[in-house]
């Protein structure tokens, strides 16, 4: 068990093409960290840093209270889960858990009580054991690989995109299976994946990064509440939020959306930039339809997505037609054509400064 | 793809058969001649059946020789071409694996540049460098023993360059599953990459012993010793009779001899030589 600190971790290529901007921070002993972000964002690459495969620039790495900047991978107490499993073709899956084991010198009992063991954990049968990897499927493949990772009994867990090759439902399941293992084994993870549920759903806390800078580092909660900036109010949250610009009023204290809509803010208002263009940040989810047209966004659907529990309608409305995305539980028989009044509340809305595309606190 | 067109099959039957012919008929009439008496081989029509002396020719072969000639036989320098393929297909391996895993795996200075002095030798076979690789052997002291049969025929782009191949198929993710594994360079080498390489290994071996064993020209110049002569290059010897009528019943029985060993090591690794050179999937 270890906590890991990264405080202003830089990496540099040789070509000159900077990947990571400094990141800092300190993950707990036994916290489960995603770090998310579009593809290129560099999470892969400060996974990599982590677990020592790609070297530091400049800044601390620490894991467990000690420096491991210059430490081989094997020394950092770490194991690693690949995207696409790298278990050795050529041995048996009993022996591609065990191969670490025998470096580091481990008694062949050893071995053996540590494998069974972790076998037992995955549910993986004695004569799995015994096949090679291309007889399993890619679920028992990334059992095995999650396998190899165990039997390390190492401090800290590295998850790089493991369930982005497996099919949708069993990267459900196996969502789920990680997220017991991990409460369970009380270990130190940091996991890396594009998908935002996934991202949601496994981490105690996200760290998002966007081109080599933390966007934001919180619980997924906080997240989706309060994204600190456009880029996150974008990213988390699916069906993305809508994005709408609106002018602030010239005594702040309330937005204009369309002709003839505003809204109005709290506390006071936003004094700071009253006059000034804004964008209003709301989820398809908040938005609600209204009974009558009065004070309602009138929105012209374009195509509509049943997706059983909810409904998803696409539209847009005013003079610029702007896009909107609403989502309603349950099935509403609308078509495309149809002018539906949709209503927004100003609960569960976020304003973004244009220019600087941070979060305006209210 | 399951079809039935016959006058497709028929077709690609006829070139199939037409191809088998081709190969095996001389191989036929050698093993025919190799089963005559000498007075049957001077008499034309040539036979097109084997005779009843094949065991006794291979007697004469292996033991005797010709008669008016130097009087050996060919077993020893069967095993002299046996040591000569092995030394030369074994040590092209051994030295072309450990080229190509520095090639792939290390960054050094002037690695391309190593790369392709390597690749530039595919230009330089022995036949091109004969004289001056025979100044170095003789000076070396190698003539007339299995060191100078080998030696210059070890250094080998074509492997070198196929073991390049095959390693940079396999994935990065299992070096660096190996690192986190806590395997060096050299366990990753003896316990990953020899084993994914198995097939090609072989398919290469297949290659490369028929290739040392078929040496005609460099055991003609660095062995004037008859010990340490090889069976290739004795054929060409037993048609040097001088007065003699040339002896082809024997000939032929050498040159059956001399066939054998490559078709042995090719029927038993067959299965591997065809997975080496097709197989993908790693």
């Amino acid at each position: 068990m270890a906590s890991v600190t990264l405080d202003n971790l830089q990496k540099t290529y040789p070509n000159g093409f900077k990947a990571i901007h400094g990141v800092d921070v300190d993950i707990q002993d036994g916290e489960f960290l995603v770090l998310v972000g579009p593809s290129g964002c560099g999470k892969s690459t400060l996974l990599r840093m982590i677990a020592g495969l790609e070297t530091v620039t400049e800044g601390d790495l620490q894991i467990g209270g000690k420096r491991v900047n210059d430490l081989e991978p094997s020394q950092r107490d770490i194991a690693m889960v690949f995207q696409n499993y790298a278990l050795y073709p050529h041995m048996t899956v009993y022996n591609n858990m065990a191969y670490g084991l025998k470096i580091m010198g481990l008694s062949k009992s050893e071995i053996e009580e540590r494998v069974k063991n972790a076998a037992g954990i995955l549910e993986l049968t004695e004569e799995q054991l015994s096949r090679k990897p291309r007889q399993l499927s890619g679920g028992q493949r990334q059992r095995v690989a999650m396998g190899r990772a165990i039997v390390r009994k190492p401090s800290v867990f590295l998850f790089d995109e493991p369930l982005s090759n497996l099919d949708a439902k069993l990267r459900v399941q196996m969502r789920i299976e990680i997220k017991r293992l991990q409460e369970s084994l009380g270990i130190t993870s940091v996991y890396v994946t594009h998908d935002q549920v996934e991202a949601m759903t496994l981490g105690h806390r996200l760290m998002v990064l966007n081109e080599g800078r933390v966007e934001q580092l919180g619980t997924p909660i906080e997240l989706y509440e309060q994204p600190a900036s456009l880029f996150v109010a974008g990213f988390i949250g699916s069906p993305a939020m809508n994005m709408l610009k609106v002018e602030v009023s010239d005594d702040g204290k309330s937005v204009h959306i369309a002709k003839g809509i505003d809204l109005a803010l709290e506390n006071g208002g936003l004094q700071s930039h009253a006059g000034q263009n804004a964008i209003l940040g709301v989820r398809p989810e908040h938005l609600d339809l209204a009974p009558g047209m009065d004070g309602a966004l009138p929105l012209t659907v374009t195509l509509v997505e049943h997706l059983g529990a909810d409904t998803l309608i696409h539209g847009h409305f005013g003079d610029d037609q702007t896009d909107l995305t609403v989502r309603v539980s349950g099935i509403e028989t609308v078509k495309a054509g149809d002018i539906l009044p949709v209503s927004i509340t100003k609960d569960h809305t976020h304003l973004f400064d244009p220019s600087t595309e941070k979060r305006i606190a209210l | 793809m399951i079809e039935n067109r016959p006058i497709l099959s028929f077709l690609s039957h006829l070139i199939m058969i037409v191809g088998v012919v081709l190969v095996a008929f001389p191989l036929w009439i050698t093993f025919v001649a190799a089963s005559h008496d000498e007075q049957r081989m001077t008499e034309l029509p040539l036979p097109l059946l084997p005779g009843g002396h094949f065991f006794e020719n291979l007697d004469i072969a292996l033991n005797q020789g010709l008669w008016g000639g130097d009087g050996t036989g060919v077993g020893f320098m069967l095993f002299n071409s046996l040591i000569m393929a092995l030394m030369i297909s074994i040590g092209k391996i051994a030295i072309s694996l450990l080229s190509a895993f520095a090639i792939v795996y290390f960054r050094f200075p002037f690695r391309m540049g190593f790369f392709w002095m390597i690749f530039v030798t595919l230009m330089l076979p022995v036949e091109v460098r004969i004289l001056p690789t025979f100044e170095v052997v003789a000076n070396l002291g190698m003539l007339n023993n299995y060191w100078g049969l080998s030696i210059p025929l070890i250094a080998s782009a074509t492997a070198t360059f196929m073991f390049r191949q095959v390693f940079l198929t396999i994935p990065d993710e299992l070096l660096e599953a190996a690192r986190i594994d806590g395997a060096g360079p050299l366990r990753f080498f003896k316990d990953i990459l020899l084993p994914m390489s198995q097939t090609n290994i072989a398919a290469l071996f297949v290659i490369m012993f028929i290739f040392g064993w078929n040496q005609y020209l460099w055991p003609l110049l660095v062995t004037t010793d008859q010990d340490m002569f090889t069976i290739v290059m004795q054929i060409g010897k037993l048609l040097e009779g001088g007065e003699e009528a040339p002896q082809w019943h024997i000939t032929m029985m050498t040159t059956l001899l001399a066939v054998i060993p490559p078709v042995i090591v090719v029927i038993f690794m067959q299965r591997l030589f065809v997975q080496g050179l097709t197989e993908t999937e790693k």
